[in-house]
């Protein structure tokens, strides 16, 4: 099989599981404590790396910035570069990066290991429908989850960036903030939230079936972990330019 | 359970009153096999797994499947509960065709059917309760009349002290037995079991063949068993599960004068059945990698 007709069949597969999970949602069980349990590990789990990549990478971003808009006398608009880049882009990317190194990773080895020590198997035996109990909880639970995150991470984002002009350069608070209302627009804000709900899509679903379709024994978990982590990763950062581009069209601001 | 029911699993049938029995299953529903393999076929890639493959499990049978490593043995086990479809032939389950049911018929077909795993396949973030229970649970049973027959099960299996235990604190043994108890609750009519004594040590590996013989004598169980040991085969076929007169299950030998008649051995070689019915023409049988595979060398 070439690589242009397994990269089909791929997708085929993911969005077969995708769509299965998501038809899960309107039968019984209704697995919500599943889903309550995941929200848990995958949301409040992940709080403590959102809030440190979030604070560091909006206080990066005034440092870096800081000096280049001095030297042209907008030291001023700091706020605004900070807040548009991290609402816009670096919240979202990030923290959909983040979650997929610790969470996508986490749901392919639990759910490969399971596979390999035929607990899927023992499931459908014991007549589950692994993709209702396994993967719907997991997928929902993202949907929530990462935007949520990704709001937290843009807010202490914003607040890094502030701590860092405040602190580093004597730019006055009131400036900082009043400049971060002005480059915040609503179009940011429903760009900011569409993209990590796309993302979560895209995390869960490769995960899910990086996990299940596992093969060869614990050496196989490795792989298919390694292949999630790697396969959400690039496509979180290729389907970010297709988004923001779309998303400049459907907003009406290109 | 009722009488006839008791009577057509009794396995201490001598001659005559194997005959009789077979005069009292006036209920068709017992004519019907549990289980039906009519020329399955089924190839990965190149590789053919089961090459025409045909046989019956009759109501209240015990077929224990014999072969090396790679003959095809445990894909017999997938095929029945779906897990895998067949190339061609025909899988039937009580009479019922499945070998096209969607996963959502299967599901169906599933809940009549237990399944024991190689290594217990016990789901590790679950207690041994609500491992035994998990069916129960998906069921929406109340707690009140789970915790009963989960408690029911795990004596069967002699483990009701483990209840509460994980699945990494049991022993390989032990893993077997609440698989087995897992595989048990809801009273499936069918039981699979997947190689249950392997890598185990002897007194263990027998306790597993008692258990698949309490189904087989005092519940009426169709069941399939994988195995390459022949320890196995000797417990199955020719020891048969009593209760006496204080409750007590015990095991006697069938010895000269009984037969029984409820345990058929197949053997397989890649894929294809090279030998089918008793223990006793088994042992008797020429064909050279059975009597390799009967002597061990």
């Amino acid at each position: 099989m070439n690589f242009a007709t397994r990269a089909l069949l791929e997708l085929q597969e993911t969005t077969l599981l995708a769509s299965r999970a998501f038809a899960g949602l309107f039968k019984r069980p209704k697995y919500l404590a599943e889903t309550i349990a995941q929200m848990d590990a995958i949301g409040v789990g992940s709080l403590t790396i959102i809030i440190l990549t979030g604070f560091f990478t909006g206080g990066v971003l005034t440092v870096q910035t800081f000096p280049t808009l001095k030297a042209y006398g907008a030291q001023s608009q700091t706020g605004y570069l900070v807040a548009i880049s991290l609402v816009r882009e670096l919240g979202p990317v990030l923290c959909a990066l983040m979650v997929t190194g610790r969470v996508g990773s986490a749901i392919s080895a639990e759910l490969g290991s399971m596979v390999v020590s035929q607990q899927i198997d023992a499931m459908r035996a014991l007549g589950t429908d692994p993709t209702r109990k396994l993967v719907m909880p997991r997928l929902v639970a993202l949907l929530i989850s990462l935007p949520l995150l990704t709001v937290l991470a843009d807010v202490l984002g914003i607040v890094g960036g502030w701590a860092t002009a405040i602190g580093l350069y004597s730019v006055s608070s009131s400036v900082f903030i009043a400049a971060v209302r002005d480059g915040i627009t609503t179009d940011d804000l429903i760009g900011g939230i569409v993209k990590p709900l796309v993302f979560s899509l895209i995390i869960g679903t490769i995960a899910c079936r990086q996990g299940l379709h596992t093969e060869g024994g614990t050496v196989g978990v490795g792989r298919s972990t390694t292949r999630a982590v790697v396969m959400a990763s690039i496509i979180v950062i290729i389907a970010d330019y297709f988004l923001a581009k779309a998303l400049q069209v459907i907003l009406g601001t290109t | 359970m009722s009488s006839s029911q008791i009577h057509i699993s009794s396995p201490s049938v001598s001659a005559n009153a194997a005959e009789s029995t077979f005069h009292e299953v006036d209920d068709l529903e017992r004519a019907i096999p549990s289980i039906e393999f009519r020329n399955v076929v089924l190839a990965f890639d190149e590789r053919v797994i089961l090459n025409n493959l045909s046989f019956k499990v009759m109501k209240g049978e015990t077929k224990i499947i014999l072969g090396g490593s790679g003959g095809g043995k445990s894909t017999i086990i997938k095929l029945v509960l779906g897990l895998l479809k067949p190339d061609s032939g025909q899988v039937l389950v009580d009479g019922e065709d499945i070998t096209y049911y969607s996963e959502d018929q299967m599901m169906k077909i599933r809940k009549k059917i237990g399944m024991v795993f190689q290594e217990g396949a016990l789901f590790d973030s679950l207690s041994v309760y609500d491992n035994v229970a998990y069916r129960l649970h998906e069921q929406g049973v109340p707690e009140e009349e789970v915790e009963p027959e989960v408690r029911r099960m795990l004596r069967f299996v002699n483990l009701e002290d483990a209840i509460d235990k994980m699945p990494i604190e049991l022993s390989g043994g032990m893993r077997r037995r609440v698989g087995i108890a897992r595989a048990l609750i809801g009273d499936p009519k069918i039981v699979l079991f997947d190689e249950p004594t392997a890598g185990l040590d002897p007194p263990t590996a027998r306790t597993i063949c008692e258990l698949a013989m309490k189904l087989r004598d005092l519940e009426d169980v169709s069941s399939i068993f994988v195995t390459h040991e022949m320890n196995n085969l000797d417990y199955i076929c020719s020891e048969y599960a009593v209760v006496d007169h204080e409750g007590k299950v015990g095991f006697e030998r069938e010895g000269e004068r009984l037969c029984l008649i409820n345990s058929k051995v197949m053997m397989m070689k890649e894929g294809k059945v090279i030998f089918s019915g008793t223990d006793e023409s088994l042992r008797r049988a020429e064909d050279p990698y059975i009597q390799k595979f009967l002597r061990g060398h």
